[in-house]
């Protein structure tokens, strides 16, 4: 096994993990919603992107920002609609409600798309890839998806901490009452934190439709990847989630560079190694 | 001159426990009220009906003469009632400025901004980027009462904003509270334990008992035995 070479694949893989993860930390960040479809949503965002580039023959790096605007909007009214209504002193109601919506989406995927795996192409870009001397290369593709997530996290970053939106999140968060009492008006926020999630969801769904062949039964797979990043980070910081991707990322290439049967199982006992040494996560804001 | 703020037979419920039987109060502009009674005596129940934290008959609270019992806490407070909670609850994830800045979230123009709220507690501004909590019982206390000045409001309600001070704090705190009313004409609704430190810092004072207005007054004109009658019940 080249070391070297693992690391960056298992880093570079690491980006799509932490995609998935931060639209998953945003909303347990702001209102400790869980939303069990996550993964789900994901799936469902290839195949809208691979709806789109069927229709429209766009490149599918141009679709990422309409599954975006689509995905955003969506994520509003679901909130809105639907899981405000979950939202109380019981921790189950939201639960309950997104199962279902993990249930209803794969059977509907697969009672519209079929069970055949599908993939979105991008074309001579999926095989680019640049040298980088001593027989190594990083493909152009994963480059980018590494990217992109760096960028999701900074820009995530800035919303939390730098605007009045972001600060109104963490006050919502500290203190759901309280931010009540200063006019904040905390179900049209909860909105708001869906429509960041979920375009963070139309991202990953679609660069997870280029890297992998997706079936509609995929979603909890990648709901359980999601959860994984954002434990091993901790939560508090997106980079702690994009470190916590990656480290997953890396685990997992790791493992299946030992054994093509281990990739999957080393990711999961590197997360059962953190949540032993370090249940808060690795990089944990101090509460 | 009409009321502000009044309250015409004011309920609350605790699940089947009844906290509040039937509160008529009110308070004018630029007055100072105090409102006094033993621990569950429903003060603090009072207060948060008020600001919207808790449901009531529409017309049971009445706002410039307008109702409100009904409307939700982020709406009463654009209208300029402000609550000082008790036990502070600043937010722990944000520093002592954010603190301050979320009182301003409605964006409710007038004399208090961060740079008023610094002059009028020069400490914070010194501790501006400190994370809230951090800071000693007084200085949190500033916070929760800066934060809820920045919103510019009509009506200020401190609930028990003495607790857990020490008494050279306290006064320096209720200074900086006679400041805002005397100066800026903003009407105060203050909860307080030590009877003769509200009695001093009030024109009229309420006192409560069980749920009920067992005795009300101008401050100056109500014995204390009066007072300890009425608070103790009997």
């Amino acid at each position: 096994m080249n070391w070297l070479d693992t690391i960056i694949q298992g880093t570079l893989l690491g980006g799509l993990y932490a995609l998935f993860a931060m639209g998953l930390a945003v909303v347990y960040g702001v209102m400790k919603q869980i939303n069990i479809a996550h993964g789900d949503f994901i799936v469902l965002a290839a195949y809208l992107a691979l709806g789109i580039v069927a229709a429209t023959g766009l490149h599918p790096f141009l679709v990422v920002p309409l599954a975006v605007v689509v995905f955003g909007l969506c994520g509003y009214a679901l909130q809105r609609t639907v899981l405000n209504k979950t939202l109380g002193a019981e921790i189950l109601p939201p639960l309950v409600v997104t199962y279902g919506l993990s249930i209803v989406i794969e059977n509907a995927l697969q009672q519209s798309q079929s069970a055949d795996p599908r993939s979105i192409k991008l074309g001579a870009l999926e095989t680019a890839s640049l040298q980088l001397g001593g027989g190594l290369a990083v493909g152009v593709f994963p480059l980018v998806m590494l990217g992109t997530a760096i960028a999701v996290a900074v820009i995530l970053e800035v919303v939390f901490n730098r605007t009045r939106l972001g600060m109104a999140f963490r006050a919502v968060s500290d203190d759901r009452e309280i931010a009540a009492l200063m006019g904040v008006r905390d179900r049209r926020l909860f909105g708001y934190a869906t429509a960041i999630s979920f375009g963070v969801i139309a991202i990953a769904g679609v660069f997870m439709g280029i890297k992998f062949a997706f079936t509609p039964t995929l979603g909890p797979n990648f709901l359980l990847y999601a959860f994984e990043a954002v434990v091993i980070g901790g939560m508090g910081s997106f980079w702690g989630t994009l470190t916590g991707g990656i480290i997953l990322g890396i685990a997992q290439a790791i493992g299946f560079a030992l054994n093509p049967g281990w990739g999957i199982l080393a990711g999961h006992l590197v997360f059962l190694a953190v949540l032993l040494v370090r249940p808060t996560g690795l990089f944990a804001r101090a509460a | 001159m009409s009321a502000l703020l009044e309250t015409r037979g004011l309920v609350a419920y605790y699940g089947d426990f009844q906290a509040l039987f039937g509160i008529d109060a009110e308070i004018r502009e630029g007055e100072r009220v105090a409102l006094i009674g033993s621990n569950g005596a429903g003060k603090s129940t009072f207060l948060t009906s008020i600001a919207g934290l808790r449901q009531s008959l529409a017309e049971s609270i009445l706002f410039d003469g307008a109702p409100i019992g009904r409307r939700p806490a982020a709406e009463v407070a654009s209208l300029g009632i402000a609550l000082v909670p008790e036990g502070r609850r600043l937010f722990a994830s944000l520093s002592v400025e954010e603190n301050l800045l979320m009182g301003a979230f409605n964006r409710r123009s007038g004399h208090w901004t961060l740079a008023t709220v610094y002059e009028l507690f020069p400490v914070l501004a010194e501790k501006k980027n400190a994370a809230a909590l951090s800071l000693s019982g007084g200085q949190q206390q500033m916070v929760a009462i800066g934060r809820a000045l920045m919103a510019n409001p009509r009506l200020l309600m401190c609930d028990e904003i003495s607790l857990g001070l020490a008494p050279a704090v306290i006064k320096e705190v209720y200074a900086a509270l006679g400041t805002v009313s005397a100066d800026h004409g903003v009407s105060v609704i203050l909860v307080e334990q030590d009877i003769e430190l509200a009695r001093a810092m009030s024109d009229r004072a309420y006192c409560f008992t069980h749920g009920t207005v067992s005795l009300s007054g101008k401050s100056d004109e109500l014995s204390r035995e009066a007072i300890s009658a009425a608070y103790f019940g009997v």
